[in-house]
């Protein structure tokens, strides 16, 4: 097999020095009863080239292995990924190099995740980033685990219904067994999460808020700071579609003491839901308590300035059952795609990239609208909204998938069984006008 | 790592077993870590303290002392309410190595009970704990 | 003396991005507008981020060079030990970039989305066999992250018991995620001593075990490169009080085909994709901590979970007894493409060839390095051995200064100071990738450091010599730290 070098003499010799006749000797530390008796039923390998038959085979059972439009987004994005991404992230250096504990040959992870560092502290108007977590939903655990042990007086979480519902179970799964709760801040007829709500919450030891939320809506951050300054607790926001602070006001500008995110939308592709890139920002004040590795730039001893791990006494391994969170690996490839896209965007790429995702939606919104769907917020939104279908629209949907290669939104009814028949639909800048134009005339 | 005999422990001060210091000063108690205790750390990172008006009972854990690769936790010779902290350690904790009896001092405490001081060992008790 | 890969050679500097920078560069072809501008009201609008203004060559020698600074897998040896640093095949490459997978929408509907679940079902079933238990999920995204999830799991189902248990035991070998995971669902960690031989006497568990302590947490083969030999007997101890056996897969690749942690008493054991199953370490993640149990933790598993109906797979999530969800979607499927592949690229053969080997080689270097460094634990090893700088001391030279030295001749050098149970630690991991000529030259350098150390001991403090840095501050970067540019 191509990647066990050991040829029979390599294997004699080794034995020699190693004292022993057979390998099975090396083996006897384990009793026997504790062996397996019956072999593992794999099926035998496969030749590089069966694999690509059979991978092949797999992946066409996917209809993504067709061109298609799509118009959803719900936490995963279609964004356009320049070619010199894929190309530069296959470099074996950044690939199959390890966490860089032996700084002297990791610059090149090290620097590019610095860089990574600023550029997100950038986007969001934050002090400080980390090197990145799993993804949105982890990272907002971690926060909202952050405000519950900071907060001596209450072991409630307020979070908003509008907050991705995946990401809410992740947090309640997260605080059980420490015995804390999540209250959920329930939404407007506006679509927005409803502050007077929040402001009745008195026993609460942070709140959370998703902004734009996930009916794609953009929340007032302002007046929830304002609450949180109140009640003297963290103030945590979240987003799905990173691209959204190329336009819009950042976190950081609302007072924002934690900003979780998710940054699949910077270079990194779908991938049936992940890998994606867990962001991690917060103030000054919180850069001790933030969980997760840090890259802080250096001297060597010779005065040439370089980059290290630092602050690593947070974490698990020196911390132990101390630490604050167990976090051990982090994204590190994907916050480095993330960087290379930023840096390949730069300040005129993510306007203008931005501003045309909020373009396309705009324009897919009054379209549909005009075909047939319902308006149902009249509220501003990013690059994602809500409208409500049109009857058949059901079947239609699924006859887009199959025979036209469009996706077109995605149904709210297993997130908000209150909002039966509605759909979230989104749009970037890989649909365009005809697109658009194309399921209208489809749909009507 | 310091020989034992050129360990710098002062005469004058009362000493713990986890390696803390405590001076009664009038109705104040000035608290740090010893020679021992910053030798052993190496060059220290960051001093987690806790917050004035906090109060302890005797052995409690009350912050933390790091270095690049290690934290130890220290724990409050003496019952009481922290009535100042060292705010210079924030941007210069390396006092805490050179300096750990004066400039490098932890917290200072009002004490519930100035007699907890005499189950606090003086430098030949805690030098004879040190070499056994 | 065979030659050693280190050499020196010119590298090249690069600038921060931002210093690169110049208005009006973009390095992205911007997509032609084709629909009306629509402009987002002032009081929403925020500034511009300050993001750098580069050229695509700007961006692409930035990167090229920075990853000429790197040492990867592809690059050299890299013998650290716990992390299983195997080539990563790039066939593994092809096949996760095939567009179906890549640009597979995780919302599509299960209809549209057979390829993923069949793939997500055969590799649970295949990482179920090699490992001889009933169930998996492969939703946790990295090794602590399953940690997370065998703990929540353990922690649900003493609630269902109607009595929690407050304690776990956790052995004095245990990787730092092992407590911290517990104690993250409450559990506080009660740490046991391994005995002089390196493993774990029944004893010391039976005088902790007891009806408020959850179960233990244990490594098999351990952080020293040792069987837990006792672990069937431990085991029982632990059941015998109603606990649970969590077992920290990572050390699998000395196993595989050998030993099924799920016939040995294991109650519950997260698995690495990113070191026994070949997926890169990508300069620190994205990894992947699937999570394998019996019958009797099946129910807590986190949804949804993936069925298979006659001829086709669907995901479900009516699991009533479920932990709940620990990611947004399904875990990281990129990398599942990628271990999957590995598995059927190797096949039962082929992985059991791979423990066997990985076994073997470490074991050359465990007799070949013996006497040059000291073990502290003169016995056959697993897939790792650990050695320290016992010997070395007597010259005043450390651990950290020998693996130093090591980056001169051309090797990532192996775990330091870890497991803390060995005072100075000094662990080695060759995976079964390495060929015998890599090996010995691996051997043969760390011969001439401890060489070194006796004779020109000044040469070790001061090194390494030949890389792009040398030893960096890193007590100014905690004290002052500088995160952002």
């Amino acid at each position: 097999m191509r990647y066990l070098p050991h040829t029979k003499e390599d294997i004699e010799t080794m034995l020699k020095v190693a004292g022993v006749s057979s390998i099975d000797d090396l083996f006897l530390s384990i009793p026997d009863d504790l062996k397996t008796k019956d072999g593992i039923d794999i099926p035998e390998g496969l030749s590089e080239w069966e694999l690509d038959t059979h991978m092949e085979e797999l992946a066409s059972a996917n209809i993504a292995s067709k061109n298609y439009k799509y118009f959803i987004g719900a936490g995963s994005y279609d964004h356009y990924i320049p070619a010199i991404i894929p190309y530069l992230i296959s470099r074996s250096e950044f690939m199959t190099a390890y966490t860089p504990y032996q700084p002297e040959v990791s610059q090149g992870t090290l620097q590019g995740i610095y860089e990574f560092q600023t550029m997100i502290t950038q986007l969001l108007g934050m002090d400080v980033a980390t090197a990145s977590h799993y993804d949105c939903g982890t990272a907002l655990a971690e926060a909202a685990l952050i405000a519950l042990k900071k907060n001596k007086k209450s072991n409630k979480i307020a979070v908003s219904a509008l907050t991705h519902p995946s990401h809410r179970q992740i947090i309640q799964t997260y605080i059980s067994p420490s015995g804390y709760e999540i209250v959920e801040i329930p939404y407007t007829k506006e679509g927005l999460t409803d502050i007077n709500a929040l402001k009745d919450m008195d026993d609460i030891a942070g709140i959370a808020i998703q902004s734009p939320n996930f009916f794609g809506n953009i929340e007032d951050l302002k007046t929830f700071k304002v609450v949180a300054d109140e009640k003297k607790i963290l103030f945590i926001t979240s987003f799905t579609e990173a691209l959204a602070y190329g336009l819009l006001k950042n976190p950081g500008s609302f007072g924002a003491d934690l900003v979780a995110g998710e940054g699949q939308s910077l270079g990194i592709s779908k991938s049936f839901g992940g890998p994606g890139l867990g962001l991690l920002a917060g103030t000054k004040k919180q850069m001790r308590n933030l969980p997760g590795r840090y890259i802080g730039k250096t001297k060597d001893a010779n005065g040439k300035e370089g980059f290290v791990l630092t602050l690593a006494t947070r974490e698990q391994h020196i911390k132990r059952e101390k630490a604050s969170s167990n976090i051990c690996s982090n994204n590190g490839l994907n916050a480095m795609v993330a960087a290379m896209y930023l840096a390949t965007v730069g300040k005129i790429g993510i306007r203008e990239i931005a501003q045309q995702n909020h373009d396309k939606a705009m324009y897919l919104k009054k379209t549909l609208e005009k075909a047939g769907f319902e308006s149902v917020f009249d509220t501003p939104f990013f690059n994602e909204f809500i409208l409500k279908a049109p009857a058949g629209f059901k079947q239609k949907r699924i006859g887009l998938i199959k025979n036209k290669y469009i996706f077109a939104g995605i149904c709210l009814d297993p997130f908000y069984p209150e909002l039966k028949g509605h759909y979230l639909f989104c749009a970037t800048e890989t649909v365009s006008k005809n697109d658009i134009d194309q399921l209208a005339k489809e749909v009507q | 790592m310091k020989e034992m005999s050129d360990l710098n422990l002062p005469a004058d001060v009362k000493y713990t077993k986890d390696h803390e210091w405590a001076k009664l000063s009038g109705d104040i108690v000035t608290i740090g870590i010893n020679d021992y205790a910053q030798d052993q750390l190496g060059e220290v990172v960051f001093v987690e303290l806790p917050e004035i008006g906090d109060t302890f009972s005797q052995g409690d854990e009350f912050g933390s002392v790091e270095s690049v690769k290690a934290v130890s936790e220290i724990y409050i010779p003496i019952s009481g309410e922290i009535v100042e902290i060292n705010e210079g350690l924030e941007d210069a904790p390396e006092l805490v190595n050179t300096d750990c009896y004066n400039d490098g001092w932890l917290i200072k405490v009002k004490p519930e009970n100035t007699s907890e001081m005499d189950n606090l060992m003086d430098k030949p008790a805690y030098l004879d704990m040190l070499k056994g | 003396m065979i030659q050693q890969p280190g050499t020196s050679g010119l590298v090249l500097n690069e600038a921060l991005l931002w210093d690169k920078s110049r208005d009006g560069r973009c390095a992205i072809s911007l997509p032609k507008q084709d629909v009306d501008r629509a402009t987002l009201d002032d009081s929403l609008t925020g500034d511009i981020p300050d993001l750098p203004q580069l050229s695509e060559l700007d961006v692409v020698r930035h990167y090229t060079r920075l990853s000429q600074w790197n040492f990867g897998v592809d690059t050299g040896m890299y013998p650290l030990g716990s992390c299983t640093m195997k080539y990563n095949p790039k066939t593994n490459e092809v096949q996760a970039a095939r567009k179906g997978f890549a640009e597979a929408h995780p919302l599509a509907g299960d209809e549209f989305s057979q390829g993923s679940l069949k793939l997500m079902y055969n590799l649970e079933r295949y990482l179920a066999e090699l490992t001889g238990f009933e169930a998996v999920t492969l939703q946790p995204a990295a090794g602590a992250h399953g940690e997370l999830t065998g703990m929540l799991m353990m922690h649900a189902y003493f609630a269902k018991k109607g009595k929690q248990r407050s304690k776990i035991i956790i052995p004095d070998t245990a990787h730092g995620t092992n407590p911290a995971s517990a104690a993250l669902c409450g559990f506080e960690p009660i740490n046991v001593k391994s005995g002089p031989d390196g493993i774990l006497d029944p004893e010391t568990i039976a005088a902790v075990m007891d009806e408020d302590t959850a179960g233990i947490m244990v490594t098999n083969p351990n952080t020293l490169g040792l069987f837990e030999s006792n672990i069937k007997k431990i085991a029982d101890i632990v059941h015998s009080k109603g606990g649970l056996v969590y077992g920290d897969g990572a050390n699998m690749n000395a196993i595989m085909g050998i030993v099924k942690p799920g016939e040995i008493g294991i109650d519950v054991l997260h698995l690495n994709l990113h070191k026994t199953f070949s997926t890169p370490h990508g300069g620190g993640g994205p990894g992947s901590g699937p999570v394998a149990v019996g019958k009797r933790l099946e129910p807590f598993l986190p949804v949804p979970r993936v069925v298979k109906e006659l001829d086709s797979y669907k995901f479900i999530t009516d699991c009533p007894e479920t932990i709940g969800k620990i990611h947004t979607f399904y875990g990281h499927f990129g990398i599942m493409v990628r271990a999957y592949a590995y598995i059927l690229s190797m096949g039962a053969k082929g992985l059991l060839d791979t423990s066997r080997l990985a076994v073997l080689s470490a074991n050359y270097i465990k007799e070949s390095l013996k006497g040059t460094l000291n073990l502290p634990y003169d016995r056959p090893c697993m897939h790792e051995c650990v050695f320290n700088d016992e010997i070395q001391q007597k010259n005043h030279i450390t651990t950290v200064d020998m693996a130093k030295r090591l980056l001169d001749y051309g090797f990532h050098p192996p775990t330091i100071y870890f497991p803390l149970v060995v005072h100075g630690a000094f662990m080695v991991e060759p995976t079964e990738s390495e060929s015998k000529e890599d090996i010995d030259q691996f051997i043969d350098a760390v011969k001439a450091i401890a060489k070194e150390a006796k004779e020109d001991p000044e040469k070790l403090r001061k090194a390494p010599f030949l890389t792009k840095v040398t030893r960096l501050d890193e007590v100014t970067a905690a004290r002052k730290p500088c995160l952002k540019g």
